[in-house]
């Protein structure tokens, strides 16, 4: 009865636990591993012009709605410019203005970006465009081009693919050459295709956006050919007739307005470079957090101050190095002094490191327990003599840390976290131990008391366990839930088998 | 490994998780342990109860008792000091005789002579919570010294052999004696090297002796034969044991029980949480043999259920 409701208790912990790592995995994309790292861009764009000493608009496009693609950061430079962020037809602008301005003048825009599979485009189905009139003989050319593209196509799709096909090799077709003009660049091209996709009564769209590369000064804004087939927008290249965005392409904005349009203003240069750089996935993770309105994601241990931080990256680690006593006691059934005392133990080895820790431990107990030996012929009362030996502990380290600084070994500084008020109750049971029980027993638990601490270090110190238990302290959870269920274990320990070997064969 | 765990299982092996889950946690109610973990109150309660214990001379409650000591025991060649919360035997002071000529100087069991002073440090560090467990503060006991009965002066070196009955419900279910040896410096405490020997709950004769991991056939220091040893008033023993339930509530105890040259057998202590290697002195599982007095029905009458239990748990011929 009982057995079944821990394991009904531990099985919900274990699915919360789970369920809230797996949404923080999958949906926010915290980072499983240690030391990844997830690409940004930064997106800068500059904007020079010569203003003529009257009031000065200038308005710019920047990313908004842009499928794949989430915003980390903006910044707007515009030294005396006032500026607003304002939703438009084609987007999203910013409009710098400013009422007296002379000379040669830098408007920068900076956005860092990241890729972002949760953003999708979100977008109204638009009415069916009106079927445009154009003079002969371009209308018939159109007419006749839409006649022949329609029979060899069965819907907005295909039609689209085949009309860019065609636009995309003329092969000396008449109609086509009419409607492209002399050398028509992929903006004339995607224009074309538009006024041919509406003679066709399909809504489509001219949108630009920039190829997203590791480096580049000077990007050029490419524009691409949307197309909604009655459900969702489409995407087609307008030179090659391909559907499809290219990988890392972020879309900037829609129409046919400029990306820069300046009043009270000339020689107008835009320049947009790219620059990519890696990121702290965990960063990116709660910035989509953030966007998302997820408390989940926001409720986080990285909006603690960077030194509560590093405390509970020690502290979250100490539930697992109890499990591990847990295992090594109930278990295997390993002797220790105290239950808990060498997790504290391996806490100290991380200013240590192992092979030192270890030495040390064995130094300070073993003088210490000697000293302690000769207090009992003192006769001192235990508070008193505790406090002694806390004494000549936190003496002997002292003389420690001095030593190794002399030989150069800059370890032995490190030392001062070293509980030493754990080291002197262990010195302390030992030495009871050691009186009433021998010294077989009290090295026994001594160095089983090591060996346990040693194993929770190791296990503690795993950088994977570290990070995990970090990022997604909802792990606890689950160690909870194991620790429930080795809370009901009933079997032998491991030990017992050998202390009970007598009894495996033989008669009864 | 598996199969080792197997083979146990099969002959009924009690391991520690078990002992504490379905045994321990389940008969024993917490606010119990207050009754055996402090040995004054124990004492107390079997008086109350008639049950015979070795008699209180005085207590050392606090530091300044200490200096009344001689006070204490002026009329008394021989006592034990004890820790009132002490476990496993540890704090135990054993005053065999005192100096005729210098009343300040004490003989202790194992023959070595210290003074007061060094008996009043030893009181100090039971006051402060030396020997119980989690340090708390502690009392001191002072009482009657056991002296070995003649019928086991062969079979333990100097100390007191003590029989450990483990007792399910009022219903003795295992026993146990165990005889200080020189290895064990005259304690009754198996891990320190005394010899452990099972004993016939239908007849009250040893069995089979274990000293530390391996069979004793022969006491190492009296060359005594330990397998045959009757111990005298077996059925009174059983009953004394068998009583603990009523005394203490407790379902699942190890009762530690004495044989005294004048007063027969004394309760000495009980214990809420008995040790595991009983099963290896009886070369038998506690497990089927717990789980068969969980199955009897709850008896009032302590003779019935001890006449019960010596039919249940003899030891198989």
């Amino acid at each position: 009865m009982s057995d079944y409701k821990v394991s009904i208790f531990a099985l919900l912990l274990a699915v919360v636990g789970l369920g809230i790592f797996a949404y923080k995995l999958r949906v926010l994309g915290f980072p499983l591993q240690p030391h990844v790292e997830t690409q940004t861009w930064t997106v800068e764009t500059r904007v020079a012009f010569k203003a003529a000493g009257g009031p000065v608009k200038a308005s710019l496009f920047i990313p908004g709605l842009t499928p794949g693609f989430s915003i980390m950061a903006e910044n707007f430079v515009s030294r005396g410019f006032g500026f607003t962020t304002p939703y438009v037809s084609g987007g999203r602008q910013v409009q710098w203005a400013v009422r007296q301005a002379e000379g040669a003048q830098t408007l920068y825009y900076r956005a860092v970006v990241y890729r972002d599979p949760t953003r999708l485009q979100s977008d109204t189905t638009p009415p069916f465009p009106p079927v445009p009139k154009l003079a002969e003989p371009f209308n018939t050319a159109m007419e006749t081009l839409v006649e022949r593209v329609r029979t060899r196509s069965a819907d907005p799709t295909s039609f689209t693919a085949e009309l860019l096909q065609q636009l995309a090799r003329p092969n000396g077709d008449q109609e086509v050459e009419l409607l492209l003009g002399d050398a028509p660049d992929s903006v004339d091209r995607a224009r074309t295709a538009m006024t041919i996709l509406a003679a066709a009564r399909i809504p489509s769209r001219l949108v630009r956006g920039v190829q997203m590369t590791a480096r580049e000064r000077n990007v050029d804004v490419v524009p691409w050919l949307e197309v909604h087939d009655g459900e969702r927008w489409l995407y087609f290249d307008p030179v090659t007739g391909n559907e499809g965005l290219p990988p890392d392409f972020l879309v900037w904005w829609r129409g046919e307005d400029p990306l820069v349009q300046l009043d009270g203003g000339s020689d107008l240069d835009v320049a947009v470079s790219i620059q990519s750089t890696a990121a702290d996935p965990i960063v990116v993770a709660r910035r989509r957090a953030e966007a998302h309105q997820d408390r989940i994601g926001e409720f986080s241990l990285f909006s603690l101050p960077i030194e509560s931080q590093a405390v509970y990256g020690v502290l979250l680690a100490v539930p697992i190095g109890a499990l591990v006593v847990v295992i090594l006691r109930n278990i295997i059934g390993v002797q220790t002094f105290g239950t808990f005392m060498p997790v504290l133990i391996a806490l100290a080895f991380r200013e240590t490191k192992l092979l030192w820790g270890a030495l040390l431990f064995s130094v300070l107990v073993a003088i210490g327990l000697s000293i302690r030996f000769y207090m009992e012929r003192l006769r001192l009362l235990l508070v008193p003599r505790l406090a002694a030996v806390l004494t000549i502990v936190v003496l002997l380290m002292v003389f420690v840390s001095l030593v190794s600084h002399e030989l150069g070994f800059e370890t032995g500084l490190s030392v001062g976290l070293f509980p030493m008020v754990i080291l002197t109750m262990t010195i302390e049971r030992m030495s009871i131990v050691w009186e009433e029980r021998g010294p077989g027993d009290a090295t026994k638990q001594g160095l089983g008391s090591l060996m346990v601490a040693a194993i929770c270090y190791l296990v503690m110190g795993i950088e994977l366990v570290e990070h995990l238990v970090f990022v997604f302290p909802e792990l606890l959870l689950v160690t909870l839930a194991a620790t429930l269920l080795l809370g009901r274990y009933t079997g032998y320990r491991l030990t017992e088998l050998l202390r009970f070997r007598e009894m495996r064969s033989g008669e009864g | 490994m598996l199969g080792w765990a197997r083979q146990l299982r099969e002959r009924g092996v009690l391991g520690m998780n078990e002992r504490n889950t379905e045994y321990i946690m389940r008969f024993n109610p917490r606010r119990l342990y207050p009754l055996v973990d402090d040995k004054l109150l124990t004492k107390e309660l079997a008086l109350k109860a008639g049950i015979a214990v070795p008699e209180l001379y005085g207590v050392i409650r606090a530091e300044h008792d200490i200096a009344g000591l001689g006070e204490l025991v002026r009329d008394r060649q021989d006592f034990a000091i004890k820790p009132a919360h002490g476990s496993g035997g540890d704090g135990i002071m054993v005053v065999t005789g005192r100096s005729p000529r210098a009343p300040g100087l004490y003989r202790l069991a194992d023959g070595s002579v210290i003074s007061e002073s060094e008996i009043g440090f030893h009181l100090s560090n039971i006051l402060s919570g030396q020997f119980s467990l989690g340090g708390h503060r502690d009392v001191a006991l002072l009482e009657y010294c056991i002296k070995v009965d003649p019928l086991f002066s062969e079979y333990s070196f100097q100390g007191v052999p003590d029989i450990r009955v483990i007792v399910l419900r009022g219903y003795p279910v295992m026993a146990m004696i165990r005889l200080p040896t020189r290895r064990s410096r005259g304690k009754a405490n198996l891990h320190q090297g005394a010899i452990g020997a099972g004993i016939d709950l239908a007849s009250g004769v040893t069995t089979y002796g274990v000293h530390g991991n391996s069979r004793a056939i022969e006491h190492p220091d009296t060359g005594a034969t330990i397998a045959g040893l009757a111990i005298p008033r077996w059925e009174y023993l059983l009953t004394l044991a068998a009583r603990s339930y009523e005394l203490t509530g407790l379902g699942y105890v190890g009762v530690d029980i004495v044989l005294d040259r004048r007063f027969g057998p004394l309760i000495l202590e009980l214990n809420a949480r008995p040790g595991l290697n009983i099963q290896i002195c009886n070369r038998a599982g506690l497990r089927l043999r717990l789980e068969r007095a969980v199955a009897l029905p709850a008896e009032p009458d302590i003779a019935a259920r001890v006449a019960k239990s010596r039919e249940l748990f003899a030891t198989a011929a």
